[in-house]
């Protein structure tokens, strides 16, 4: 059931629940298209393509418009991505610094590369991003938005080997 | 509504009694850089180590406390000097500790806590002259500072509304809504003289004054965080150490032009400073300082806050008003300037971070006060985020004027080879302005830094990113890094900036890899200034300065690569030839075990070779050569 009962609301799909909430919280605004698509890809980890055309559809939008928005912006997923995302910086600080060689060394060590960017198991996705805002420590990464400075190749490959190991535990 | 609003006055007092009440406070920095480091553990422990020995500590202070004891330990926003975080301040002796790790907080409590020493294993020892410094103030990257926007930044807790006040903070914004007419506000910024730190340097003042006198009830302030730049994060540093200031910045620029609505556009790569903005927002709204009747001067007041969603282009105030209203965020030519139609068509003034926290300086203390600060074109200081191959990297602020010389050697401790040894004779070019802007040489090393100094020599202040560059870099890869990064980022909208800077980009790639050929760089250069000419917005206008900035100074570098077929910097792949340096070599034979083809040959304690027809460049053994001998092969 929706939060605002008195929203004519077709969330008769249990599915869309979360999103019929979101849509709410922001009064069904079709200006609120982008704060609206963040939240809901909070929710899926990104915008599957049903849910795209159910908030055009509430907002009263084409789907076009709506895809047109979430295919613009970098940080909108079309694709489903892996439980940890591990964002490399390539910004100028971290680049000079030799970001480069780590996105080398871990996309050996998943057996990804710049196309392919999440590993089979959906376990992790390697992208490389354009500062991090943490020059002063570069080379950094993040790591489902924590963020670590002075990376080398060998302590990225330290941290998605541990990773790994935690989630083969349990 | 009727709401209840704080009473400014009463909570500075009340909160400056208690401070006084505590004999000393620990400032634990939690910015990006020391909470990445581990500075959250440190303050944890801190409050942990303070209870069980015993001490009185007080984690917030505030009018409804009685707090009076030993101890406050409280967090910051970035001090600036990340890269020797964690940092703890002691004040009131002004002691820094830095690389702090929880294991140290038994020892700070003991010593400086209990007994009033400082733990001299903690404190900053200079790399280079090896001397150590307790003080803050003494230490050289900050000596030669002059913090004022930042002032405050790194030594309040920027969650506490009531620390921002009981330091004067919105009592600007209370002169502007009370005293002041919006004519007046806008003459007082104009007369200081303050240009927009979002890159393009224009006068503040004047953009207010132009919106001011725009018809209709609804105007608009949105302040820029998007901060795209690579390289830079002094916006993020103001949003994360000192919410309020960027705040009342917002409320004063709403006060001089007539607008009851404010945005602030953050960029979402950002978390903390989002949601530290957001806490101010939400604080200030609870204290009745935004709102309905704002200082009851019969003005309404709201602000919201935005999360970008990772678009560069964004950052262009036609673009980021698209994406406001839920659109791609493309630009849009101007004329209609956002002074006349801006967001949803209405009048709107458009600021960047950094220039809206200086004006509530302005307006506290005067544009002559300001003026004191900086050259005659451009007053007051600005903030640069130093990184790349220099010793000290992080955030400075120092008045306009000061000079490249200053900035690398003396605050940032000089230029540093790629194993972070300080270099004496290393130094290369400065990349200035990010994307948009150029880089400076050796002989602009006296010249002193303002908007027009730098205007003069084709390249950009910009947002205030330097990255400093040694001897070892190639330039060609550099104007191919950004090259790429402004070709990534183009919004699409227009065929100089999509296609031209793919060409570019391409051109480059030739020269790099050894298929240029003498008309290449004509070529470079004749769809550089098409790019530069045809572009609809500062993007694809701004996007060949690198290229052009480079080859102005490195031209040689460039014919290195196209006639000889050499990266003289050893730093392109394909050009380059493995070598191993005789005279660093130690004959360890790392390398030698290490290579999967069997290309070195060398005896023990002897400097090794390579042999370049079997090397396959796959960089190995310069990775496990300790001694930094082998060039050419990555
Ligand atoms: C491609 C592009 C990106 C920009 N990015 C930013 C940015 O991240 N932050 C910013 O304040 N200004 C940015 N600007 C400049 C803004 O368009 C605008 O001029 C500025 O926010 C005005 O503020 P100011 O007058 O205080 O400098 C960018 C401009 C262009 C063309
Ligand atoms: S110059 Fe580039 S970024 Fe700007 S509008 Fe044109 S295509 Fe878009
Ligand atoms: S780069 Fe690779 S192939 Fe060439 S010498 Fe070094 S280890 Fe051997
Ligand atoms: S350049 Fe990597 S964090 Fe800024
Ligand atoms: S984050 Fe602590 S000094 Fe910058």
């Amino acid at each position: 059931m929706c939060e605002k009962q008195n929203v004519a609301c077709d969330c008769g799909l249990r599915k869309f629940e979360k999103v019929c909430r979101i849509l709410d919280k922001y009064d069904r605004r079709p200006s609120k298209l982008v704060p609206i698509l963040q939240e809901v890809q909070h929710e899926y980890r990104y915008l599957p393509e049903q849910v795209q055309a159910f908030i055009a559809t509430s907002l009263g939008l084409s789907p076009a418009r709506v895809f047109g928005v979430a295919s613009f912006y970098a940080n909108f997923a079309l694709e489903p991505k892996g439980k940890y995302v591990i964002h490399i910086c390539d910004g100028t600080a971290c680049h000079v610094k030799g970001s480069e060689r780590i996105k080398e060394a871990l996309h050996k060590q998943l057996g990804l590369d710049d196309k392919k960017t999440t590993t089979s198991d959906m376990l992790f996705t390697v992208e490389a991003v354009s500062c991090l805002g943490a020059c002063g420590l570069a080379p950094v990464m993040t790591i489902n938005d924590e963020v670590h400075g002075q990376v080398t190749p060998a302590k990225a490959v330290e941290l998605v080997n541990g990773i790994r190991e935690r989630e083969q535990a349990e | 509504m009727i709401q209840q609003k704080i009473d400014m006055e009463a909570t500075g007092q009340a909160y400056r009694q208690a401070r006084q009440a505590v004999r000393r406070r620990v400032i634990v920095c939690a910015g990006t850089g020391c909470v990445a480091n581990g500075s959250l553990k440190v303050y944890e422990a801190l409050r942990q180590e303070t209870e069980a020995r015993g001490l009185e500590v007080v984690v917030k202070l505030g009018d409804d406390c009685d707090c009076k004891g030993d101890v406050f330990v409280s967090k910051s926003g970035c001090q600036g000097f990340c890269q020797a975080g964690p940092l703890v301040t002691i004040e009131p002796e002004d002691w820094l500790y830095v690389h702090v790790k929880p294991e140290d907080v038994a020892d700070i409590v003991e010593q400086t806590l209990i007994h009033d020493r400082p733990v001299k294993r903690l404190v900053y020892v200079d790399p280079a002259s090896h001397e150590a410094f307790e003080q803050t103030h003494e230490i050289p990257f900050y000596k030669r500072q002059q913090r004022v926007v930042l002032a405050e930044c790194g030594n309040i807790d920027p969650e506490d509304i009531r620390e921002y006040i009981a330091r004067g903070g919105y009592a600007a914004a209370k002169r502007a809504f009370k005293e002041m007419q919006p004519e007046q506000v806008c003459e007082e910024v104009l007369a200081s003289g303050l240009r927009g730190r979002g890159g393009g340097g224009f006068p503040t003042g004047r953009k207010w004054a132009l919106t001011l006198p725009e018809p209709g009830e609804k105007k608009f302030v949105i302040c820029n965080g998007d901060e795209g730049d690579p390289g830079a994060f002094m916006d993020r540093s103001l949003m994360e150490g000192n919410p309020h200031r960027v705040l009342e910045g917002i409320m004063i620029a709403a006060r001089a032009i007539g607008a009851d609505e404010a945005y602030v556009y953050v960029r979402a790569e950002y978390p903390l400073a989002v949601q530290r903005i957001r806490k101010a927002v939400a604080d200030a709204e609870e204290a009745g300082i935004l709102g309905e009747d704002v200082f009851d001067s019969g003005r309404n007041m709201t602000c919201q806050v935005m999360e970008g969603a990772g678009a560069f282009v964004c950052g262009e105030e036609t673009a980021l008003m698209a994406s406001i209203e839920g659109l791609r965020g493309m630009p849009r030519p101007k004329p209609p300037f956002p002074a006349q139609s801006g967001l949803w068509g209405k009048p709107t003034v458009i600021n960047n971070v950094e220039t809206l926290a200086t004006v509530p300086l302005i307006i506290a203390e005067g544009s002559g006060h300001y003026r004191r600060l900086g050259t005659a074109g451009s007053p007051g200081t600005k903030t640069f985020a130093v990184t790349g191959h220099v010793a000290n990297t992080g955030l400075i602020e120092v008045p306009f004027g000061t000079t490249l010389r200053e900035i690398i050697f003396e605050i940032g401790g000089g230029v540093i080879d790629n194993l972070g040894q300080v270099m004496p004779d290393g130094f290369k070019a400065v990349q200035i302005g990010g994307p948009s802007g150029g880089c400076l040489i050796a002989e602009h090393l006296d010249m002193p830094l303002d908007f027009d100094s730098v205007k003069g020599i084709g390249a950009m202040v910009g947002s205030g990113g330097l990255v400093v560059m040694n001897r070892d870099t190639c330039m060609v890869k550099i104007a191919h890094f950004f090259m790429r990064f402004t070709q990534n980022e183009s919004c699409g909208k227009c065929v100089p900036c999509r296609e031209g800077t793919k060409q570019m980009l391409w051109l480059l790639e030739d020269i790099m890899e050894g298929r240029a050929t003498a008309q290449t760089l004509e070529l470079l250069e004749e769809l550089a200034s098409a790019v530069q000419l045809g572009s609809l917005c500062g993007l694809g206008k701004t996007a060949p300065n690198p290229v052009l900035s480079t080859l102005r100074y490195f031209r040689s570098e460039y014919e290195a690569h196209i006639v000889q077929k050499r990266c003289p910097a050893g730093q392109c792949k394909a050009l380059a030839t493995p070598e191993i340096l005789a005279d660093r070599c130690k004959g360890c034979g790392a390398c030698l075990r290490k290579c999967p083809v069997n290309a070195i040959t060398g005896e023990k304690k002897m400097p090794h070779r390579i042999d370049a027809g079997t090397c396959i460049k796959c960089g190995t053994c310069a990775q496990v050569c300790r001694f930094d001998a082998i060039v050419g092969v990555n």
